[in-house]
């Protein structure tokens, strides 16, 4: 009969197998990814396109890196210090890359302890980060400063190819912008932390919504990430 | 029965997300210029748009005029003539088509269809689109900065791009590259904003196979510019910065002026593989979208369920996924690796297979339906023929042996304004038309309708069908003028004459189309809430043009798919997605 294609099934249908099950958990009622929320799936997604900047910037840096007939000067000798008497190759890189991996320890003890409601100690724990980013920046300008003196310029250095300047100020400037956006992050939300919004439910300036502590773990999946991209960084700008 | 039962649902399922509050409005600048509400964000990126398509429209006058009356138009020099090029195909592919299709109806239809209240991050919406003003500000800005736009051609392929011989070298080419990272900026903010809708904020019952496939074309394709406009981003900064300070990223060793330049060392092939590897999935950025309003308006206006609308899904994200992995067949002349052009070959032609499908599906839906030749169905009709057409000649230029002789020619430009050109243009017509009356409330006037598809429909081949045949003869693309060769015969000119007049021709029907939206608007037919009888959610709001919110008190819940026309059994001629199984039931009961 014709109307028994409209009659409401009572038993829920079995879940199927295979493809089409996973298909179905894929597609399932309201949301994709139960028990994300909205701030946390656009963030997830932001980093997966981010993923794709940093990603082309690397790919390009080191296509011209082959391409160019000049040869490349020797990271080890450009990026090392002399202390006391000796020159030590790649020793401020290590330390910022140190003080980098640092601060994604504090940012996830910052996490753990906003959703214990700790405010006091997540809000210092945040600002810790935020220190650690700013001493790596700090850090990366003075690296900047050096180079610059040195002679080397985003057209030219003096050791070899020209785009070994170009690529370098440009990938370290662009992820130096990342970690200063970052820090900016970390201090607002420190800031609203510190002051019981999260609690009172005050609402955000611009979006007259409501925060949650989960913001704090949202700001460090965003810090974690740059954390992840300056280990890639690290790899294939100093170590290649 | 159909593949995508629309009875499962056996209670409803309970809600998995509290009522967010809403951004309300307190004055009228809140409220219609600084809008956070998804529908207002909607309008304002259509007309935004639209009004930078129509001086992209003038533009394809202009160089229309020039290639069909050679001579005739002093005011009209070969650098202008490139300028005219470039500012064209930019304007039409990325701050039009790209621009209206996501933000346009993307805003619009989305939280309508998933049953939303608005988007996810309304603020971020908002900025979303006064950045992309921004970036349509910046590109115009260019038209009186000295030296021009740039002529660098839409690909902007460095060197030629940033040298002294390419017009609007000074300022031109520096400001389209902001506008450009503007617009990557501003569209990742709406864009995050339509994939977390569609994935984490549907009503009750909405699950993903229960989409509109519009939604799901929308979807897919601003997943797709989430991960291909990075590419653009950073071919951007990079041209910027060889232009800029003098960096060589793309800038090899040469001579310009008889004097040697100061780069050196940078790849020049390694721009056209960012560019395209941005630049092939925006092709079906702008197609996808297309794909899925076409589909609507199929089922729609042949009150028939989309055929296969499984089969339907899979091969909108099989495209999608596919078109990351063919970009370098634009690139079967600079010079590659032949065996890298038969990769690319392979994968282009596979991209054949996910889209016959469609193909056929939409053919299988009109089958034997009750087909009504509304205009947005004219408008569909005439997008399945142009795309095959389009897609055809593909067939030509994706194999490399036959695209190598015709590269360059007018048979290319044919192609793509086929394509990606008329094809998706018919689409957003069609839309437009379609889902007019829910935005105002008010029917877009039929003759006027009628007028403006018939014109636009055989005007468009009056001009582009003459010109596959010229791009067989050799004619070559963006020449200011092609002079008197060997092997274009003066037959080929006239042809070009009566080219250039239907596109004028086109383009007023055009103004007919503009003149219909502003009229409409006052004095059209009142619509109804649902003149069409669709079933899709949209359609099913308590007010038209729908309140902020959407839906008053209560959310809809869903029963059932989008596509349930002539249901046997049932009392009307389709079952709109929220009525609970009981009502269809009882009125079907009765005979």
């Amino acid at each position: 009969m014709a109307e028994t294609a409209l009659i409401n099934n009572i038993e829920a249908p079995a879940r199927p197998a295979g493809w089409r099950g996973i298909a179905a958990d894929w597609s399932s009622d309201q949301r994709a990814f139960k028990n994300v929320s909205w701030g946390k799936a656009m963030m997830w997604i932001f980093l997966l396109s981010d993923t794709f900047i940093f990603s082309c910037f690397l790919l390009s840096y080191m296509t011209t890196r082959m391409t160019t007939t000049v040869p490349w000067p020797n990271p080890s000798e450009v990026f090392a210090l002399t202390i006391g008497d000796k020159k030590i190759p790649l020793i401020l890189i290590a330390i910022m890359t140190f003080i980098l991996i640092s601060s994604s320890g504090t940012m996830a003890m910052a996490v753990n302890f906003g959703y214990r409601r700790d405010r006091a100690k997540t809000a210092a724990l945040m600002l810790a980060t935020a220190a650690f980013g700013a001493t790596f920046v700090g850090m990366q300008a003075f690296e900047w400063t050096k180079l610059i003196r040195e002679g080397v310029r985003p057209w030219g250095n003096p050791w070899g190819a020209e785009q070994f300047g170009s690529s370098f100020f440009m990938i370290t400037g662009f992820h130096g912008t990342h970690v200063t956006i970052g820090v900016i992050f970390l201090i607002a939300i420190a800031r609203k932390v510190w002051r019981g919004d999260f609690d009172v439910g005050r609402r955000g300036f611009f979006t007259s919504r409501k925060g949650h502590y989960e913001i704090v773990e949202i700001t460090g999946l965003y810090w974690h990430f740059v954390d992840l991209v300056w280990v890639f960084i690290f790899a294939l700008f100093y170590l290649w | 029965m159909v593949d995508v039962p629309f009875d499962t649902v056996a209670g409803v399922p309970p809600a998995e997300v509290g009522e967010v509050e809403l951004y309300h409005p307190r004055s009228w600048w809140t409220r219609y210029v600084f809008s956070q509400d998804a529908k207002v964000i909607a309008i304002q990126y259509s007309i935004t748009a639209m009004s930078i398509g129509m001086v992209a429209l003038v533009l394809s006058w202009l160089m229309r005029l020039q290639l069909g009356f050679p001579g005739t138009f002093s005011f009209i020099d070969p650098n202008q003539y490139l300028q005219f090029i470039t500012m064209h195909g930019m304007i039409m592919v990325i701050y039009l088509l790209t621009a209206l299709f996501l933000g346009g109806f993307g805003n619009y239809l989305i939280p309508l269809m998933v049953g939303a209240r608005d988007m996810v991050f309304p603020y971020v919406n908002m900025l979303s689109y006064w950045i992309y003003l921004l970036a349509v500000v910046v590109l115009a800005s260019t038209f009186f900065v000295p030296g021009g736009p740039t002529g660098a051609g839409w690909t902007l392929y460095p060197p030629q791009a940033i040298l002294s011989g390419t017009p609007g070298q000074d300022w031109g080419i520096v400001l389209m590259l902001a506008s450009l990272i503007l617009f990557i900026i501003g569209f990742t903010m709406g864009g995050l904003n339509y994939v977390v809708t569609v994935l984490q904020a549907r009503t009750r019952g909405m699950t993903l196979m229960r989409l509109p496939l519009t939604v799901w074309g929308i979807f897919t394709a601003t997943v797709m510019a989430l991960l291909a406009f990075p590419a653009l981003f950073v071919a951007s900064v990079m041209l910027l910065l060889d232009r800029l300070l003098g960096t060589s990223f793309f800038m090899p060793t040469l001579v310009e002026m008889g004097t040697l330049t100061k780069y050196g060392g940078g790849s020049p092939i390694l721009f056209q593989h960012l560019f395209w590897f941005f630049g092939h999935p925006e092709v079906y950025i702008v197609a996808l979208p297309a794909f899925g309003i076409i589909s609507d308006l199929i089922s729609v206006h042949a009150r028939k369920n989309i055929f296969g609308y499984r089969m339907m899904v899979w091969a909108i994200v099989g495209i999608g996924a596919l078109s990351f992995v063919v970009w370098a067949h634009h690139m079967y002349v600079s010079g590659m690796h032949p065996y890298f052009g038969f990769f690319f070959a392979t994968t282009t032609l596979i991209i054949a297979i996910p889209t016959a499908i469609k193909v056929y599906n939409w053919v299988l839906t009109l089958w034997r339906g009750d087909i009504h030749l509304t205009i947005p169905m004219l408008f569909a009709l005439a997008f399945i023929v142009t795309f095959v057409n389009g897609g055809l000649t593909g067939l030509f230029l994706g194999n490399v042996v036959v695209d190598v002789p015709l590269s360059d020619t007018m048979f290319v430009v044919a192609h793509f304004h086929m394509v990606m050109g008329i094809a998706p243009i018919m689409a957003v017509f069609g839309g437009i038309y379609h889902w007019y009356p829910k935005v105002t409330g008010r029917m877009l006037n039929e003759a006027l309708g009628r007028f403006h598809f018939w014109v636009s429909f055989l005007g468009a081949y009056a001009i582009f069908f003459p010109m596959h045949y010229l791009g067989l003869l050799g004619m070559p693309r963006r020449y200011h003028d092609i002079g008197e060769t060997a092997f274009v015969p003066a037959s080929a000119h006239d042809l070009n004459a009566f080219m250039s007049v239907a596109a004028l021709i086109v383009g007023f029907a055009q103004l007919v189309f503009l003149f219909n939206l502003i009229w409409s608007l006052f004095k059209g037919r009142e619509a109804g809430g649902n003149p069409w009888g669709a079933a899709s959610l949209e359609w099913q709001t308590p007010e038209t043009p729908p309140g902020h919110g959407n839906w008053g008190k209560e959310l809809p819940i869903v029963y059932r798919w989008a596509y349930d026309y002539s249901v046997p059994g049932a009392a009307g001629d389709f079952v709109p997605q929220n009525e609970p199984p009981a009502g269809v039931l009882a009125q079907g009961a009765h005979p």
